[in-house]
């Protein structure tokens, strides 16, 4: 039968043929076609080769894939630096600008400012969240091992409008580069436990607006004439400069319940292993963070939510 | 038993595949080289090829110092007249491909390949070259001469002619496209001074070679063997569609046309002279019924009227009738026709989708993205302040100041932020910060809703609202 490869048709068939006709036909695909095929097969071989798929390590040098002529070779740090210079190219020109900017003037420019708030969130991300929480939203702590000593907030939140030590964008910026330490000093030696219970008490009055209530006289003359009037001064809102709290508004660095002022009131803070501890490191000298990205912080954290319009720029 | 031979020769194996001289899988072996007849189907499509000349001249009017219709993919914007469509409305672009192919099944399934015979640029580019063939070489019978011939200097010059002539109509199809996507007369002069960027050559290059190959060369064989929509739309017809046909029952037995009466009352009307297949521009035969071949186009419907002109037979042999009418079962009119109805619908919701987006695209789209973490500050005064990130895209083509305003919320809210009009740029999403300040007492749900509203402070008309939350403490 291979001698029969007669046509049907005019069509050569393999010589097969099943159930009396049916022939199975050799029909050639065009020439063009088949040439298109081979050609896609070999650039198929090509291709593989010159994409970075094939580890090769020659010369001491690794690479992937032989790449097209004059491409150089192949690495995933080579491409990620090039990702990263295409990215620096979009960000050197806000940040030149930076360098010379004062964080206020930065916080005129609508657009700069965007951009700053922009990495300042992932800068806070990585340096601030861990104590001031996600956001600045502050963390909480609560019971755990630490609930006698660190109840309440682990660092100040920082979307309220309430600053310890002043919350215009320089005081904001001053914080950050040099640190802050505020202090107040134990009382468990210097008052008794009934006075301890006044004091708090008449505090967490004052919180509620309640301060000159007549129940709480007793408290209010404890915190007159004490040493406390001293930081806190007289009306008990604070004073920025030392890093006092606000004891008449509704937010509390630490716990704000009777029991929390308590505490706070007999233990201090940072005074000791007992007191509360409220440290926010100095960046500059952890030299962690650049004087612009110290800047993007400022800015960033100012927009948060709480910055003070500085009394002096407003006046202009 | 096994012998082919015997198969071939008892007739079987040739009777199966008797008709494969008419098989058209391989026609790229030797080339259509189709008649032009005048007639009523040829003067259609010479008018429906004049559409395309939108393709060549719609990119050029301006429109407010603007390119008129640009379709602007560099920066993502397309801009129609007074229209800019932004990537966010691309769902209209959907609607619209959805209307263009259902416009497409409606009028196969009534009349159809339309498309194909009388619009698609295949068929039309092809038209077009053919035509510039005849001009240049002559009519068929010449050209398959002057191709059989030996290397001449004619043949060289008229080759010569010819191809000049198809490649300057390729880069005039190369320069209509580009100029869609890019200014037009920007794009004339970067041509003509050599400084377009790489990808405007290559989309050059590649609709020069494209248009050339594709008209020039490939022809009837792109419609056999690339394109899906010739065996999309051959699958769309049924019974009731009307399709140029051969009326068998009138037209055979065919045969050579006769003087003598007692000859010719035993013969159809069909005269078998072959014009209906040399007019053909996929070189089909029709009288063996509607195939993946026919584009419909309806030239050997004039073929063969012209000959039943001259032999005195009534028109029609070939003409536009539905598989329904040559068998014999009634006809139904156009409103029996279920599906065209459904298509007909789906034409109609797409197109309202497509009216409704237009007329309400705005040229503001607000969007607010309330902060998640904190959900809510308490301020030293005891009030409640939100965090909202806004992003206002402005489609016009000026930058634009806003006022931001709040409707429903708290009573005695303030808003923060937006104390002075703020910017908002052309064509781009920009993104700012507002807080809205509420005193507590006022606040008795977790969750209020709030709506926003940002208004052009030159333009009040330009507007968008966005609806979304107030979060406080519990109560």
């Amino acid at each position: 039968m291979s001698d029969n490869h007669k046509s049907a048709g005019g069509v050569p068939t393999t010589g097969h043929v099943w159930d009396d006709d049916l022939a199975d036909l050799v029909n050639q695909p065009p020439k063009w076609w088949m040439l298109g095929l081979t050609a896609s097969a070999i650039w198929v071989v090509v291709y593989w080769l010159m994409y970075p798929a094939v580890p090769v390590a020659l010369n001491g040098n690794y690479f992937k894939g032989v790449g097209l002529p004059g491409s150089g070779q192949w690495t995933a740090i080579k491409e990620l630096e090039a990702d990263q210079k295409e990215v620096d190219a979009v960000r050197s020109k806000y940040e030149n600008k930076l360098k010379d900017m004062t964080p206020a003037a930065i916080l005129a420019d609508s657009e700069l400012t965007e951009y700053v708030t922009r990495s300042g969130k992932v800068l806070f991300s990585d340096n601030c969240a861990a104590c001031h929480g996600q956001n600045g939203a502050g963390t909480i702590q609560k019971g755990g091992k630490f609930a006698m000593r660190e109840q309440g907030y682990m660092a100040p939140m920082l979307n309220d409008d309430d600053w310890l030590f002043g919350g215009t964008i320089d005081k904001i910026h001053e914080t950050v580069s040099g640190g802050r330490q505020g202090v107040m000093t134990a009382h468990k030696d210097t008052l008794s436990g009934q006075q301890i219970d006044d004091v708090a008490k008449w505090v967490l009055a004052s919180s509620e607006g309640n301060g000159n209530a007549p129940e709480f006289a007793a408290g209010k003359k404890v915190f007159a004439s004490s040493d406390c009037a001293s930081c806190h001064g007289a009306d008990g809102k604070g004073m920025q400069a030392m890093g006092s709290a606000n004891l008449t508004d509704k937010i509390w660095r630490f716990d704000g319940s009777l029991e929390g002022i308590k505490q706070t009131i007999t233990y201090g803070v940072n005074v000791g292993p007992d007191a509360r501890n409220a440290v926010m490191p100095n960046f500059t000298e952890a030299g962690k963070l650049t004087p612009a990205e110290i800047k993007k912080l400022a800015v960033y954290v100012y927009k948060l939510g709480g910055g003070k319009a500085d009394a002096a720029v407003a006046a202009k | 038993m096994s012998n082919p031979a015997t198969g071939t020769e008892s007739g079987h194996v040739t009777g199966l595949y008797r008709e494969h001289e008419e098989w058209t899988v391989n026609t790229g072996g030797k080339t259509i080289h189709a008649k032009r007849m005048p007639g009523f189907f040829r003067t259609m499509k010479y008018f429906t090829a004049l559409t395309w000349l939108v393709f060549f001249l719609g990119a050029y009017p301006r429109w407010h110092g603007k390119q008129a219709i640009l379709f602007d993919v560099t920066n993502r914007q397309f801009h129609f007249f007074n229209i800019t469509i932004l990537p966010q409305d691309i769902w209209m672009l959907s609607l619209l491909l959805l209307l263009m192919a259902m416009t497409l099944f409606a009028v196969t399934s009534v009349a159809s390949r339309v498309f194909c015979g009388y619009f698609c640029f295949q068929t039309v580019w092809t038209d077009v070259f053919t035509w510039i063939e005849e001009k240049i070489e002559g009519q068929p019978g010449q050209r398959r001469k002057l191709d059989g011939a030996p290397w001449s200097v004619t043949k060289v010059r008229l080759k010569l002619m010819k191809h000049a002539a198809w490649l300057a109509i390729s880069v005039l199809t190369g320069i209509s496209f580009s100029i869609w996507f890019v200014d037009a007369f920007d794009y004339w002069h970067d041509l003509l001074t050599l400084n377009l960027p790489v990808i405007g050559w290559a989309t050059l290059v590649a609709f020069i070679l494209g248009t050339y190959i594709l008209a020039g060369f490939l022809r009837e064989q792109t419609c056999f063997w690339l394109c899906p929509y010739a065996r999309i739309q051959g699958v769309m017809t049924d019974a009731q569609t009307i399709l140029p046909t051969y009326d068998e029952n009138r037209g055979e037995p065919r045969g050579k046309l006769r003087r003598h009466e007692e000859g010719a009352a035993k013969q159809g009307d069909c005269i078998d002279c072959f014009q209906c297949v040399q007019v053909c521009p996929t070189g089909v035969d029709i009288r063996q019924g509607q195939q993946l071949g026919c584009i419909t186009c309806g030239l050997c419907l004039d073929a063969c009227d012209s000959v039943m002109d001259k032999i005195g037979r009534p028109r029609g042999l070939i003409r536009y009738a539905s598989l329904d009418e040559m068998e014999g079962r009634p006809v139904k009119k156009l409103y029996q026709h279920p599906r065209t109805f459904v298509y007909i619908g789906i034409i109609l919701l797409a197109l309202s989708g497509i009216i409704y987006g237009l007329t309400h695209l705005g040229a503001l789209v607000l969007r607010v993205a309330p902060e998640r973490q904190p959900l809510f500050v308490r301020m030293s005064d005891g009030s409640i302040q939100n965090k909202y990130v806004f992003k206002v895209l402005n489609k016009t083509n000026k930058d634009m100041y806003v006022t931001v305003k709040a409707e429903d919320g708290i009573s005695g809210q303030q808003i923060i932020g937006a104390e002075q009009p703020i910017l908002v740029y052309h064509g781009r999403a920009t993104p700012f910060t507002i807080f809205v300040k509420a005193p507590e007492k006022n606040i008795h749900e977790e969750i209020t809703p709030i709506e926003f509203r940002v208004e052009g402070v030159d333009h009040p008309e330009i507007s968008s609202e966005y609806q979304t939350m107030f979060n406080g403490p519990k109560p």
